[in-house]
């Protein structure tokens, strides 16, 4: 089933451009269209972006992420981000707070969360590796090494992505792995619900974290926290 | 291949490969089983059944684990074989899931002493007191027994999941690849291996770009191919450097700009990609297309088919039910003038470099009696329809036809639709042209 695009408010001019946005990626659905292929749209809709982000949680979800999908939908994920920035100057990403309501940090790094969180969870996917591979008699591995030990970029914004934890505010950070032994973990992998909720690198590699106007930060909160259902992450070492 | 439980989730057929003789046809499924089939000799006495395969042998290759550490489960599915030359009597092949690669010996008894001195028919000590005279034990004929032992187990050698094996022409070393990694491991050492490629970046948020496939030269026992899921082929020369991070070649066709859509990298990511027997070409696969790739010429490939260019204006609907991730293999026939691909629908794919005539065939039971002629298929994208087209509204995109082989020198092809095998032969024009 596709999701339709969410109504959002807007200034009249990007409800415009959002309409038509819609408009051409409708087409597909029309099974009377003939097989001429139209010439794909620019921009990319809501849909599909609202539909890249489901992919990526549910390819981060699992216990052990198809990586070649992953890689695959966070590029793609990035085209259409790429896409749908527009390209007036909005407001800079305000900077977080140290010990900042969840809220705050979703509105502020939705995007940078994206990147951030499918890049700590692929670091931490390596550092898990990396623990594994303790025993193992590999020859000639060369100088790079998986490292062992110390902290992986923002734990703590896993969680940004967690409708979940919308309601862990209280419990912070520990709650999350309350019912998980961790005493097999370096307990510095972890980083602590006081050292705050970084970021990570703005928008990932080779891209500016895009400025976004709040109208549109709300609707990315929705999309991000309100609109979908999801569980709540996996504990470590999955 | 008949098969007398109720179809289930674990008997999906997940690989398929002729031996280099083309005398036995291995498949793998998701239940991590291996079922070995072998051509019966041609015989005068049974006509009805020349040249057919018959099952020979089956065994579990590889069990579910779990990795505590990491509180996940390994899949026990095989995902490829690969047979070994033959050396002796014996076959050998390896088996893969997606940690672990198995070396497996396959060899028949048909006959077995009889006669000992000190053991009786059941194997029970005698009696030493009724023992009068020595008698030497006598070979005598038995039914033929397959017997399949574990050789080696090479574990422990990948992070990440293993997506193929390739035996090296020396015979003595074969390669295994994994999304990030590509290992080089000597067949009789199981505690060590050299890792040969490695594209992990240092920081994993950088990360763009993984392994798909890769696949020793037949013949040159240094030179390797590995493809990416951004749709480039990289050739490596072992004898360059140790470590072959940089490539010999780099094989990339650049985009066009006229087919540009938000999935243009998902569509070139290369599934497959098959060194031509005769060492001079490459055969790949990625969502729409099959390539021939000269090894002298890197910039583009030197020939490219379409295999169902009507998806190409349903990309969103396969990127939505994520269709568009699935990886399809591809095959050359014996003298590389004819390449093969699976599609949707249980249709199948042929292309003729020569002639450039193509058809689609279907594997199906309704349509694949025994000795039946297969009929070509075709799919109408509007216009006009002829009887027995299929439209491609209604293509069924849960039968797809990923895994194919080609017997190394006869028209003789093995496909897997999901847990059904098919193996069609070419009576009329045996030999390869």
């Amino acid at each position: 089933m596709l999701s339709k695009g969410l109504k959002r408010k807007r200034e009249e001019e990007e409800e415009q451009q959002e309409e038509e946005a819609l408009a051409v990626d409708t087409w597909w659905l029309d099974s009377d269209h003939p097989a001429v292929a139209p010439a794909p749209p620019a921009v990319a809709s809501s849909s599909l972006f609202d539909l890249s982000v489901l992919k990526l949680h549910h390819s981060l979800r699992q216990s052990e992420p198809d990586l070649r999908h992953l890689v695959l939908v966070v590029n793609t994920l990035r085209r259409i981000q790429a896409s749908m920035v527009p390209t007036a100057v909005l407001p800079p990403v305000p900077s977080l707070p140290a010990a900042p309501g969840m809220a705050d940090n979703l509105l502020a790094s939705s995007d940078a969360a994206l990147s951030a969180s499918m890049a700590s969870l692929l670091e931490d996917l390596s550092h898990i590796e990396g623990l594994s591979q303790a025993p193992q008699p590999l020859a000639e591995e060369g100088p790079q090494g998986r490292p062992i030990g110390g902290p992986p970029p923002s734990l703590g914004s896993l969680d940004l992505l967690d409708p979940a934890t919308g309601c862990l505010l209280d419990d912070g950070l520990e709650g999350l792995f309350e019912d998980i032994d961790t005493s097999m973990y370096d307990s510095d992998l972890w980083a602590p619900a006081s050292e705050g909720l970084k970021p990570g690198p703005e928008g990932g590699p080779g891209e500016d974290a895009p400025e976004l106007k709040e109208t549109e930060l709300d609707y990315l909160m929705d999309v991000l926290v309100g609109t979908q259902a999801l569980e709540r992450p996996p504990g470590p070492g999955r | 291949m008949p098969s007398h439980r109720v179809p289930s989730e674990a008997d999906v057929i997940s690989t398929v490969e002729f031996n280099h003789t083309g005398e036995l046809l291995a498949t793998g499924d998701k239940g991590g089983r291996v079922v070995v089939f072998q051509r019966e000799p041609e015989s005068k006495n049974a006509p009805h059944s020349q040249g057919e395969y018959d099952v020979y042998s089956t065994f579990q290759s590889h069990e579910p684990e779990f990795d505590y550490l990491k509180s996940l489960e390994i899949e026990e599915k095989i995902n490829k074989i690969k047979w070994l030359p033959q050396q002796n009597a014996a076959h050998s092949l390896l088996s893969t899931n997606d940690k672990t690669i198995k070396l497996w010996k396959i060899t028949e008894r048909d006959k077995r002493p009889e006669g000992y001195n000190l053991k009786d028919e059941e194997g029970k000590l005698k009696d030493l007191s009724t023992v009068t005279s020595l008698q030497v034990p006598v070979l005598k004929p038995m039914d033929l027994m397959v017997e399949v032992s574990p050789r080696r187990v090479f574990a422990n050698g990948h992070t990440y999941h293993i997506n193929s094996i390739s035996v090296n022409s020396d015979c003595e070393t074969y390669m295994s690849a994994d999304d990030l990694r590509i290992n080089l491991w000597h067949l009789a050492i199981t505690d060590r291996s050299f890792n040969i490629v490695d594209i992990k970046p240092a920081n994993m948020e950088d990360l763009t770009e993984v392994i798909t496939a890769s696949e020793f030269h037949p013949h040159h026992c240094n030179l390797f191919v590995y493809s990416s899921s951004k749709g480039s082929l990289r050739l490596c020369d072992m004898r360059a450097a140790a470590l072959c991070d940089k490539h010999s070649k780099l094989f990339e066709e650049p985009e066009d700009p006229s087919n540009r859509s938000f999935f243009s990298e998902i569509i070139s990511s290369v599934s497959d990609v098959k060194f031509s027997h005769s060492g001079r070409y490459m055969l790949t696969r990625d969502y729409l297309t099959v390539k021939v790739w000269d090894l002298n010429m890197e910039a583009r490939p030197i020939e490219t088919y379409q295999v169902h260019d009507y998806l190409r204006s349903k990309l969103c609907s396969l990127y939505e039910n994520d269709c568009i991730f699935d990886k399809f293999e591809c095959a050359w026939n014996g003298s590389d003038s004819v390449i093969m691909t699976g599609a949707y629908n249980n249709f199948f794919r042929m292309f003729d470099r020569n002639t450039k005539r193509d058809v689609t065939l279907e594997a199906s039971r309704e349509s694949s009696k025994p000795r039946a002629v297969l009929k070509p298929r075709r799919v109408c994208v509007g216009g006009k329809r002829r009887r027995d087209d299929i439209s491609v509204d209604s293509l069924d995109f849960t039968r797809k036809i990923l895994h194919t082989a080609w017997h190394p020198a006869e028209n003789i092809i093995a496909i897997a639709a999901t847990n059904n095998l098919y193996i069609f032969q070419d009576k009329v024009n045996s030999e390869m042209h």
